[in-house]
Protein backbone atom coordinates (compact mmCIF):
# COMPACT_ATOMS: atom_id res chain seq x y z
CA UNK A 1 0.00 0.00 0.00
CA UNK A 2 1.18 3.31 -0.55
CA UNK A 3 0.59 5.54 1.64
CA UNK A 4 -1.47 9.14 1.10
CA UNK A 5 0.17 11.57 3.50
CA UNK A 6 4.30 10.86 3.45
CA UNK A 7 6.49 13.04 5.86
CA UNK A 8 10.10 13.19 5.19
CA UNK A 9 12.67 14.79 7.55
CA UNK A 10 10.79 17.02 8.53
CA UNK A 11 11.81 20.08 10.80
CA UNK A 12 9.66 22.51 12.07
CA UNK A 13 11.20 26.04 14.21
CA UNK A 14 9.26 28.78 15.95
CA UNK A 15 11.79 31.39 15.26
CA UNK A 16 15.00 30.52 16.57
CA UNK A 17 13.83 27.70 18.33
CA UNK A 18 13.51 24.65 16.52
CA UNK A 19 10.62 22.49 17.42
CA UNK A 20 10.91 19.52 15.05
CA UNK A 21 13.75 17.29 14.67
CA UNK A 22 13.69 15.69 11.51
CA UNK A 23 10.41 13.39 11.68
CA UNK A 24 10.01 10.77 9.47
CA UNK A 25 6.23 8.92 8.65
CA UNK A 26 3.17 7.77 6.13
CA UNK A 27 -0.34 7.57 6.64
CA UNK A 28 -2.17 5.08 4.79
CA UNK A 29 -5.15 5.85 2.94
CA UNK A 30 -7.86 4.67 5.17
CA UNK A 31 -5.72 4.06 8.21
CA UNK A 32 -6.52 5.67 11.77
CA UNK A 33 -3.44 6.97 13.04
CA UNK A 34 -2.11 8.40 16.72
CA UNK A 35 0.57 10.63 17.51
CA UNK A 36 1.33 10.21 21.49
CA UNK A 37 3.27 12.16 23.26
CA UNK A 38 4.17 14.53 26.25
CA UNK A 39 3.45 18.34 26.18
CA UNK A 40 6.13 20.19 24.68
CA UNK A 41 6.80 17.27 22.57
CA UNK A 42 5.79 18.76 19.00
CA UNK A 43 2.51 16.92 18.14
CA UNK A 44 0.49 20.21 17.30
CA UNK A 45 3.30 21.25 15.58
CA UNK A 46 3.29 18.28 13.62
CA UNK A 47 -0.42 18.86 12.48
CA UNK A 48 0.68 22.61 11.98
CA UNK A 49 3.39 21.95 9.76
CA UNK A 50 1.13 19.53 7.48
CA UNK A 51 -1.36 22.18 6.61
CA UNK A 52 1.91 25.24 6.95
CA UNK A 53 0.90 27.23 9.57
CA UNK A 54 4.46 27.15 11.31
CA UNK A 55 8.16 27.64 9.28
CA UNK A 56 9.18 24.24 8.40
CA UNK A 57 11.46 22.09 6.16
CA UNK A 58 11.42 18.69 4.53
CA UNK A 59 8.72 16.95 2.58
CA UNK A 60 5.97 16.78 2.50
CA UNK A 61 3.48 14.44 -0.20
CA UNK A 62 -0.22 14.47 0.02
CA UNK A 63 -0.75 11.86 -2.92
CA UNK A 64 2.51 12.28 -3.78
CA UNK A 65 2.39 15.92 -4.87
CA UNK A 66 4.45 17.90 -2.59
CA UNK A 67 2.63 20.40 -0.37
CA UNK A 68 5.68 22.94 0.07
CA UNK A 69 4.70 26.55 -1.11
CA UNK A 70 0.98 26.06 -0.93
CA UNK A 71 -1.22 28.38 1.69
CA UNK A 72 -3.02 26.64 4.36
CA UNK A 73 -6.13 27.69 2.86
CA UNK A 74 -4.77 25.89 -0.42
CA UNK A 75 -3.83 22.37 1.58
CA UNK A 76 -7.19 22.70 3.04
CA UNK A 77 -8.56 23.12 -0.47
CA UNK A 78 -6.58 19.02 -1.55
CA UNK A 79 -9.06 17.60 1.42
CA UNK A 80 -6.85 17.57 4.16
CA UNK A 81 -9.49 19.22 7.09
CA UNK A 82 -7.46 20.79 10.59
CA UNK A 83 -9.63 20.47 13.78
CA UNK A 84 -7.02 22.89 15.43
CA UNK A 85 -6.61 22.84 19.29
CA UNK A 86 -9.02 25.26 20.65
CA UNK A 87 -11.44 23.90 18.21
CA UNK A 88 -11.46 26.91 15.93
CA UNK A 89 -14.99 27.83 16.67
CA UNK A 90 -16.39 31.12 15.09
CA UNK A 91 -18.21 31.14 18.39
CA UNK A 92 -20.21 34.64 17.24
CA UNK A 93 -21.93 32.92 14.53
CA UNK A 94 -24.53 30.08 14.49
CA UNK A 95 -24.22 26.76 14.55
CA UNK A 96 -25.15 26.24 10.93
CA UNK A 97 -23.13 29.47 9.73
CA UNK A 98 -20.18 27.09 11.46
CA UNK A 99 -21.24 24.23 9.20
CA UNK A 100 -21.63 26.35 6.07
CA UNK A 101 -18.27 27.56 6.61
CA UNK A 102 -16.78 24.21 6.56
CA UNK A 103 -18.23 23.38 3.16
CA UNK A 104 -17.03 27.43 1.55
CA UNK A 105 -14.79 25.98 -0.74
CA UNK A 106 -17.55 23.34 -2.16
CA UNK A 107 -19.52 24.19 -5.28
CA UNK A 108 -21.84 21.47 -5.14
CA UNK A 109 -25.11 23.73 -3.09
CA UNK A 110 -27.11 20.45 -3.31
CA UNK A 111 -24.61 18.41 -1.58
CA UNK A 112 -24.09 20.90 1.23
CA UNK A 113 -27.66 20.69 2.72
CA UNK A 114 -28.12 17.11 2.53
CA UNK A 115 -24.69 17.29 4.33
CA UNK A 116 -25.61 19.39 6.74
CA UNK A 117 -28.70 17.10 7.40
CA UNK A 118 -26.37 14.34 7.71
CA UNK A 119 -24.34 15.67 10.18
CA UNK A 120 -27.37 16.39 12.17
CA UNK A 121 -27.90 12.86 12.19
CA UNK A 122 -24.52 12.58 13.16
CA UNK A 123 -24.57 15.08 15.87
CA UNK A 124 -28.59 15.45 17.23
CA UNK A 125 -27.57 18.17 19.49
CA UNK A 126 -26.04 20.64 17.17
CA UNK A 127 -29.60 20.18 15.18
CA UNK A 128 -31.51 21.10 18.17
CA UNK A 129 -29.01 24.47 18.40
CA UNK A 130 -28.83 24.85 14.63
CA UNK A 131 -29.84 28.44 15.17
CA UNK A 132 -27.74 29.57 18.54
CA UNK A 133 -24.45 31.12 18.51
CA UNK A 134 -21.33 28.61 18.69
CA UNK A 135 -19.78 30.26 21.38
CA UNK A 136 -22.79 29.19 23.26
CA UNK A 137 -22.64 25.61 23.26
CA UNK A 138 -20.78 23.41 25.88
CA UNK A 139 -17.27 22.01 25.33
CA UNK A 140 -18.26 18.86 24.62
CA UNK A 141 -20.86 20.31 21.72
CA UNK A 142 -18.23 22.52 20.33
CA UNK A 143 -16.00 19.76 19.85
CA UNK A 144 -18.75 17.92 17.78
CA UNK A 145 -19.45 21.12 16.02
CA UNK A 146 -15.75 21.02 14.93
CA UNK A 147 -15.48 17.34 14.12
CA UNK A 148 -19.03 17.96 12.39
CA UNK A 149 -17.40 21.59 10.46
CA UNK A 150 -14.25 19.43 9.24
CA UNK A 151 -16.13 17.22 7.80
CA UNK A 152 -18.67 19.45 5.96
CA UNK A 153 -15.23 19.59 3.77
CA UNK A 154 -15.81 16.26 2.67
CA UNK A 155 -12.25 15.88 3.17
CA UNK A 156 -9.85 12.58 2.68
CA UNK A 157 -8.01 13.31 5.65
CA UNK A 158 -8.33 14.87 8.63
CA UNK A 159 -5.72 16.36 11.38
CA UNK A 160 -7.55 15.94 14.97
CA UNK A 161 -5.24 18.28 17.88
CA UNK A 162 -6.61 16.72 20.80
CA UNK A 163 -10.23 16.47 20.48
CA UNK A 164 -10.34 14.82 23.85
CA UNK A 165 -9.24 18.58 25.74
CA UNK A 166 -11.41 19.20 28.35
CA UNK A 167 -14.06 16.80 28.00
CA UNK A 168 -16.26 14.72 30.22
CA UNK A 169 -15.29 11.10 29.71
CA UNK A 170 -18.17 10.05 28.34
CA UNK A 171 -18.24 12.75 25.65
CA UNK A 172 -14.67 11.21 24.71
CA UNK A 173 -15.98 8.31 24.53
CA UNK A 174 -18.87 9.36 22.30
CA UNK A 175 -16.43 11.27 20.17
CA UNK A 176 -14.25 8.65 19.48
CA UNK A 177 -17.12 5.98 18.51
CA UNK A 178 -18.12 8.59 16.05
CA UNK A 179 -14.84 9.34 14.64
CA UNK A 180 -14.04 5.43 14.25
CA UNK A 181 -17.46 5.56 12.24
CA UNK A 182 -16.37 8.36 10.21
CA UNK A 183 -13.41 6.11 9.64
CA UNK A 184 -14.68 3.20 8.48
CA UNK A 185 -17.89 4.08 6.83
CA UNK A 186 -16.70 6.92 4.76
CA UNK A 187 -13.36 6.12 4.30
CA UNK A 188 -11.67 9.35 6.07
CA UNK A 189 -7.81 9.06 6.73
CA UNK A 190 -7.27 10.35 10.28
CA UNK A 191 -4.55 11.35 12.19
CA UNK A 192 -5.45 12.36 15.93
CA UNK A 193 -3.12 13.71 18.22
CA UNK A 194 -3.90 12.79 22.23
CA UNK A 195 -3.02 12.59 25.56
CA UNK A 196 -5.75 10.37 26.22
CA UNK A 197 -3.53 7.63 25.12
CA UNK A 198 -5.50 4.76 26.14
CA UNK A 199 -8.76 5.36 23.87
CA UNK A 200 -6.55 6.56 20.87
CA UNK A 201 -4.83 3.18 21.16
CA UNK A 202 -8.09 1.38 21.05
CA UNK A 203 -9.20 2.67 18.21
CA UNK A 204 -6.41 3.31 16.16
CA UNK A 205 -4.30 0.99 13.40
CA UNK A 206 -1.22 2.38 13.75
CA UNK A 207 1.00 4.73 16.59
CA UNK A 208 3.92 6.73 16.71
CA UNK A 209 5.44 7.98 19.76
CA UNK A 210 6.64 11.82 19.57
CA UNK A 211 9.80 13.31 21.91
CA UNK A 212 11.24 16.61 22.05
CA UNK A 213 10.69 16.38 18.33
CA UNK A 214 11.65 13.24 17.41
CA UNK A 215 9.70 10.02 16.52
CA UNK A 216 10.94 7.49 19.57
CA UNK A 217 8.55 4.87 18.36
CA UNK A 218 6.38 3.53 16.02
CA UNK A 219 4.25 0.08 15.14
CA UNK A 220 0.78 -0.75 15.19
CA UNK A 221 -1.12 0.54 18.04
CA UNK A 222 -1.60 -3.17 19.71
CA UNK A 223 2.09 -3.39 19.98
CA UNK A 224 2.50 0.39 21.03
CA UNK A 225 -0.18 -0.76 23.49
CA UNK A 226 1.58 -3.20 24.77
CA UNK A 227 4.94 -1.29 25.27
CA UNK A 228 6.32 -1.61 28.24
CA UNK A 229 8.09 1.97 28.38
CA UNK A 230 4.64 2.94 26.84
CA UNK A 231 2.51 1.49 29.18
CA UNK A 232 4.56 3.04 32.11
CA UNK A 233 4.78 6.82 30.76
CA UNK A 234 1.35 7.17 28.88
CA UNK A 235 -1.17 4.82 29.92
CA UNK A 236 0.18 4.62 33.63
CA UNK A 237 -0.03 0.93 34.99
CA UNK B 1 -40.90 72.51 18.89
CA UNK B 2 -40.13 73.01 14.83
CA UNK B 3 -36.85 74.22 15.41
CA UNK B 4 -36.16 70.74 17.49
CA UNK B 5 -37.57 68.74 14.90
CA UNK B 6 -35.50 70.55 11.76
CA UNK B 7 -32.63 69.84 13.76
CA UNK B 8 -33.07 66.21 14.46
CA UNK B 9 -34.03 65.72 10.80
CA UNK B 10 -30.80 67.58 9.82
CA UNK B 11 -28.98 65.57 11.93
CA UNK B 12 -30.20 62.29 10.75
CA UNK B 13 -29.42 63.47 7.49
CA UNK B 14 -25.50 64.03 8.38
CA UNK B 15 -25.48 61.14 10.71
CA UNK B 16 -26.20 58.96 7.24
CA UNK B 17 -23.16 60.36 6.02
CA UNK B 18 -21.24 59.89 9.47
CA UNK B 19 -22.45 56.75 9.58
CA UNK B 20 -21.44 55.74 5.92
CA UNK B 21 -17.65 56.15 7.49
CA UNK B 22 -18.17 54.96 10.30
CA UNK B 23 -18.69 51.89 8.80
CA UNK B 24 -16.15 52.05 6.43
CA UNK B 25 -13.44 52.58 9.35
CA UNK B 26 -15.28 49.86 11.04
CA UNK B 27 -15.06 47.68 7.92
CA UNK B 28 -11.07 48.14 7.70
CA UNK B 29 -10.50 48.15 11.57
CA UNK B 30 -12.37 44.63 11.77
CA UNK B 31 -10.11 43.33 8.81
CA UNK B 32 -6.45 44.28 9.85
CA UNK B 33 -6.98 45.83 13.41
CA UNK B 34 -5.79 49.38 12.29
CA UNK B 35 -8.10 52.76 11.76
CA UNK B 36 -7.67 53.89 8.55
CA UNK B 37 -7.02 57.86 9.26
CA UNK B 38 -6.46 58.22 4.97
CA UNK B 39 -10.29 57.30 5.15
CA UNK B 40 -11.98 60.44 4.43
CA UNK B 41 -9.16 61.59 1.96
CA UNK B 42 -9.97 58.57 -0.18
CA UNK B 43 -13.50 59.50 0.05
CA UNK B 44 -12.79 63.04 -1.27
CA UNK B 45 -10.21 61.78 -3.96
CA UNK B 46 -13.25 59.85 -5.14
CA UNK B 47 -16.02 62.58 -4.91
CA UNK B 48 -13.50 64.60 -7.01
CA UNK B 49 -13.37 61.92 -9.61
CA UNK B 50 -17.22 62.02 -9.95
CA UNK B 51 -17.08 65.48 -10.41
CA UNK B 52 -14.50 65.25 -13.22
CA UNK B 53 -16.52 62.65 -14.80
CA UNK B 54 -19.53 64.95 -14.78
CA UNK B 55 -17.31 67.92 -16.01
CA UNK B 56 -16.61 65.79 -19.13
CA UNK B 57 -20.28 64.83 -19.31
CA UNK B 58 -21.24 62.07 -18.32
CA UNK B 59 -24.78 62.34 -16.16
CA UNK B 60 -24.52 62.02 -12.16
CA UNK B 61 -25.90 58.57 -12.19
CA UNK B 62 -23.57 57.18 -14.42
CA UNK B 63 -20.47 58.89 -12.56
CA UNK B 64 -21.95 57.88 -9.67
CA UNK B 65 -21.72 54.51 -10.48
CA UNK B 66 -18.52 54.36 -12.06
CA UNK B 67 -17.10 56.03 -9.01
CA UNK B 68 -18.13 53.68 -6.96
CA UNK B 69 -16.38 51.35 -9.39
CA UNK B 70 -12.96 53.40 -9.27
CA UNK B 71 -13.13 53.18 -5.57
CA UNK B 72 -13.21 49.68 -4.95
CA UNK B 73 -10.62 49.11 -7.27
CA UNK B 74 -8.76 51.72 -5.84
CA UNK B 75 -9.19 50.09 -2.42
CA UNK B 76 -8.22 47.02 -3.43
CA UNK B 77 -5.11 48.52 -4.76
CA UNK B 78 -4.30 50.48 -2.23
CA UNK B 79 -4.34 47.33 0.12
CA UNK B 80 -2.63 45.26 -1.92
CA UNK B 81 0.22 47.84 -2.49
CA UNK B 82 0.64 49.09 1.04
CA UNK B 83 -1.00 47.45 3.77
CA UNK B 84 -0.34 44.19 2.93
CA UNK B 85 3.24 44.69 3.15
CA UNK B 86 2.82 45.68 6.34
CA UNK B 87 0.28 43.12 7.86
CA UNK B 88 2.78 42.04 10.22
CA UNK B 89 4.73 45.23 10.98
CA UNK B 90 4.37 46.95 14.18
CA UNK B 91 1.47 49.00 14.82
CA UNK B 92 3.53 52.20 14.22
CA UNK B 93 4.99 51.52 11.10
CA UNK B 94 1.10 50.75 10.18
CA UNK B 95 0.07 54.51 11.58
CA UNK B 96 2.66 56.02 9.62
CA UNK B 97 1.57 54.35 6.61
CA UNK B 98 -2.23 55.80 6.99
CA UNK B 99 -0.86 59.23 7.40
CA UNK B 100 1.73 59.25 4.45
CA UNK B 101 -1.39 57.43 2.44
CA UNK B 102 -3.91 60.62 3.89
CA UNK B 103 -1.08 63.50 2.78
CA UNK B 104 -0.42 61.99 -0.37
CA UNK B 105 -4.17 61.95 -1.29
CA UNK B 106 -4.59 64.93 -0.04
CA UNK B 107 -1.47 66.48 -2.07
CA UNK B 108 -2.65 64.63 -5.33
CA UNK B 109 -6.26 65.86 -5.06
CA UNK B 110 -4.69 69.19 -4.61
CA UNK B 111 -2.39 69.13 -7.60
CA UNK B 112 -5.06 67.81 -10.10
CA UNK B 113 -8.29 70.06 -9.25
CA UNK B 114 -6.24 72.96 -6.88
CA UNK B 115 -7.79 74.11 -3.72
CA UNK B 116 -10.47 76.18 -4.63
CA UNK B 117 -13.87 75.14 -3.49
CA UNK B 118 -16.74 73.89 -6.16
CA UNK B 119 -19.68 73.85 -6.79
CA UNK B 120 -21.01 69.92 -6.33
CA UNK B 121 -25.13 69.12 -7.50
CA UNK B 122 -27.27 66.81 -5.70
CA UNK B 123 -29.18 64.77 -7.95
CA UNK B 124 -31.84 65.46 -5.71
CA UNK B 125 -32.70 68.85 -5.53
CA UNK B 126 -32.70 71.24 -2.87
CA UNK B 127 -36.90 72.27 -2.68
CA UNK B 128 -38.47 71.50 0.29
CA UNK B 129 -38.87 68.09 0.78
CA UNK B 130 -42.73 67.11 0.09
CA UNK B 131 -43.60 70.57 0.49
CA UNK B 132 -42.26 70.47 4.50
CA UNK B 133 -39.67 73.59 5.59
CA UNK B 134 -38.41 70.55 7.87
CA UNK B 135 -36.25 68.65 5.31
CA UNK B 136 -34.94 69.36 1.86
CA UNK B 137 -34.92 66.59 -0.88
CA UNK B 138 -31.27 66.63 -0.96
CA UNK B 139 -31.40 65.47 2.73
CA UNK B 140 -34.08 63.30 2.17
CA UNK B 141 -31.98 61.96 0.24
CA UNK B 142 -28.68 61.11 1.43
CA UNK B 143 -30.90 59.55 4.36
CA UNK B 144 -32.46 57.05 1.25
CA UNK B 145 -29.17 56.24 -0.41
CA UNK B 146 -27.89 55.59 3.34
CA UNK B 147 -30.64 53.31 4.53
CA UNK B 148 -30.77 51.47 0.42
CA UNK B 149 -26.85 50.73 1.37
CA UNK B 150 -26.91 49.28 4.80
CA UNK B 151 -30.07 46.97 3.55
CA UNK B 152 -27.75 46.11 0.54
CA UNK B 153 -25.02 45.46 3.50
CA UNK B 154 -27.03 43.57 5.76
CA UNK B 155 -28.09 41.29 3.16
CA UNK B 156 -24.65 40.70 1.49
CA UNK B 157 -23.02 39.80 4.45
CA UNK B 158 -25.90 38.03 5.86
CA UNK B 159 -27.41 35.86 3.05
CA UNK B 160 -24.20 35.26 0.42
CA UNK B 161 -21.46 32.70 0.71
CA UNK B 162 -19.12 35.81 0.19
CA UNK B 163 -20.19 37.50 2.60
CA UNK B 164 -20.26 34.89 5.37
CA UNK B 165 -16.59 33.89 4.44
CA UNK B 166 -15.68 37.96 4.77
CA UNK B 167 -17.23 37.59 8.38
CA UNK B 168 -15.78 34.44 9.16
CA UNK B 169 -11.79 36.02 7.60
CA UNK B 170 -12.66 38.95 10.37
CA UNK B 171 -13.04 37.15 13.43
CA UNK B 172 -11.21 34.17 13.27
CA UNK B 173 -8.31 34.16 10.86
CA UNK B 174 -6.51 31.29 11.53
CA UNK B 175 -10.11 29.16 11.31
CA UNK B 176 -11.12 31.14 8.10
CA UNK B 177 -7.91 29.57 6.67
CA UNK B 178 -8.28 26.13 8.04
CA UNK B 179 -11.88 26.12 6.00
CA UNK B 180 -10.18 26.90 2.73
CA UNK B 181 -11.03 30.55 2.75
CA UNK B 182 -7.92 32.83 1.63
CA UNK B 183 -8.01 35.60 4.26
CA UNK B 184 -6.14 38.03 2.19
CA UNK B 185 -8.36 38.63 -0.39
CA UNK B 186 -10.97 39.34 2.04
CA UNK B 187 -9.21 41.93 3.38
CA UNK B 188 -8.35 43.46 0.17
CA UNK B 189 -12.39 43.10 -0.48
CA UNK B 190 -12.86 44.62 2.77
CA UNK B 191 -10.91 47.50 1.81
CA UNK B 192 -12.79 47.74 -1.62
CA UNK B 193 -15.97 47.95 0.04
CA UNK B 194 -14.53 50.29 2.52
CA UNK B 195 -13.39 52.32 -0.52
CA UNK B 196 -16.62 52.27 -2.34
CA UNK B 197 -18.74 52.88 0.91
CA UNK B 198 -16.77 55.77 1.96
CA UNK B 199 -16.90 57.01 -1.53
CA UNK B 200 -21.40 57.57 -1.38
CA UNK B 201 -21.09 59.53 1.59
CA UNK B 202 -18.28 61.73 -0.09
CA UNK B 203 -20.83 62.41 -3.16
CA UNK B 204 -23.36 62.81 -0.99
CA UNK B 205 -22.02 65.09 1.86
CA UNK B 206 -20.26 67.60 -1.20
CA UNK B 207 -23.05 69.65 -2.01
CA UNK B 208 -22.99 70.29 1.62
CA UNK B 209 -19.80 71.27 2.49
CA UNK B 210 -18.61 71.85 -1.09
CA UNK B 211 -15.90 69.96 -2.97
CA UNK B 212 -12.20 70.89 -1.67
CA UNK B 213 -9.51 68.46 -0.86
CA UNK B 214 -9.85 69.12 2.95
CA UNK B 215 -14.02 68.78 2.53
CA UNK B 216 -14.09 65.28 4.60
CA UNK B 217 -11.58 65.91 7.67
CA UNK B 218 -14.73 67.38 9.94
CA UNK B 219 -16.81 64.54 8.18
CA UNK B 220 -14.07 61.38 9.19
CA UNK B 221 -13.50 63.07 12.72
CA UNK B 222 -17.51 62.76 13.08
CA UNK B 223 -17.07 59.21 11.27
CA UNK B 224 -14.13 57.96 13.77
CA UNK B 225 -16.19 59.64 16.93
CA UNK B 226 -19.29 57.62 15.74
CA UNK B 227 -17.40 54.76 15.20
CA UNK B 228 -16.09 54.88 18.68
CA UNK B 229 -19.22 55.90 20.34
CA UNK B 230 -21.22 52.74 18.52
CA UNK B 231 -17.71 50.31 19.20
CA UNK B 232 -15.31 49.39 17.11
CA UNK B 233 -16.01 45.64 16.68
CA UNK B 234 -19.88 46.73 15.13
CA UNK B 235 -20.81 47.37 12.45
CA UNK B 236 -24.08 47.89 13.59
CA UNK B 237 -22.64 50.03 16.51
CA UNK B 238 -21.03 52.24 13.90
CA UNK B 239 -24.44 53.42 11.80
CA UNK B 240 -26.28 53.67 15.15
CA UNK B 241 -23.40 56.10 16.62
CA UNK B 242 -23.16 57.57 12.84
CA UNK B 243 -26.69 58.43 13.59
CA UNK B 244 -26.69 59.48 17.02
CA UNK B 245 -23.60 62.14 16.10
CA UNK B 246 -25.35 63.63 13.72
CA UNK B 247 -28.31 64.52 15.91
CA UNK B 248 -25.83 65.04 18.70
CA UNK B 249 -23.68 67.50 16.76
CA UNK B 250 -26.91 69.42 15.59
CA UNK B 251 -28.69 69.92 19.06
CA UNK B 252 -25.63 70.81 20.56
CA UNK B 253 -24.82 73.23 18.22
CA UNK B 254 -28.54 74.86 18.62
CA UNK B 255 -28.93 75.31 22.06
CA UNK B 256 -25.76 75.24 23.74
CA UNK B 257 -25.04 78.68 23.36
CA UNK B 258 -21.17 79.77 22.46
CA UNK B 259 -20.56 76.49 20.90
CA UNK B 260 -22.12 77.30 17.32
CA UNK B 261 -20.50 75.67 14.24
CA UNK B 262 -16.88 76.74 15.15
CA UNK B 263 -16.63 74.50 18.38
CA UNK B 264 -18.79 71.58 17.14
CA UNK B 265 -15.55 69.49 16.02
CA UNK B 266 -13.88 69.95 19.58
CA UNK B 267 -17.29 68.32 21.14
CA UNK B 268 -16.75 65.18 18.75
CA UNK B 269 -13.25 64.80 20.14
CA UNK B 270 -14.41 65.52 23.60
CA UNK B 271 -17.06 62.31 22.69
CA UNK B 272 -14.63 60.53 21.39
CA UNK B 273 -12.34 60.78 25.04
CA UNK B 274 -15.53 60.01 26.92
CA UNK B 275 -16.68 57.33 25.39
CA UNK B 276 -12.78 55.63 25.65
CA UNK B 277 -12.40 56.78 29.44
CA UNK B 278 -16.56 55.41 30.48
CA UNK B 279 -16.95 52.64 27.86
CA UNK B 280 -14.20 52.02 25.58
CA UNK B 281 -15.91 49.13 24.30
CA UNK B 282 -18.33 51.23 22.71
CA UNK B 283 -22.29 50.93 22.99
CA UNK B 284 -22.36 47.79 21.03
CA UNK B 285 -19.26 46.58 21.20
CA UNK B 286 -17.59 43.34 22.17
CA UNK B 287 -15.19 44.50 25.27
CA UNK B 288 -11.73 42.85 23.88
CA UNK B 289 -9.97 40.67 26.27
CA UNK B 290 -6.38 38.85 25.12
CA UNK B 291 -4.75 36.52 26.89
CA UNK B 292 -1.35 37.30 28.01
Amino acid sequence: MTAMLNVKDLRAYYGQVQALHGLDFGLNEGSMTTLLGANGAGKTTTLRAICNMVRSTGAIEFDGAPLAGRSTENIVRLGIAHVPQGRGTFTTMTVEENLQLGAITRQDKGGVVSDIEKMYDHFPVLKERHTQQAGTLSGGEQQMLAVARALMLRPRLMLLDEPSFGLAPLIVRDLFKILGKINREDKVTILVVEQNAQLALELADKAYVIETGRIVMSGSAAEIANNEDVRKSYLGY
Amino acid sequence: MELFTNQILAGIATGAIYACMALAVVMIYQAIDHLNFAQGEMAMFSTFVSWQLMQWGVPYWGAFVLTLIFSFAGGIAIERLLFKPLAKAPILTNVAGFIALYAIINSVAGLIWDFTIKQYPTPFGSSPFLGSQLISTHQAGMIGVTLLLLLALFFFFRFTRMGLAMRAAASLPESARLVGINTSWMIALGWGMAAAIGSIAGMMIAPVVFLEPNMMLGVLIYGFAAAVLGGLTSPFGAVVGGFLMGIFENLVGTYIPGVGNELKLPIALALIVTVLVVKPAGLFGRPIVKRV
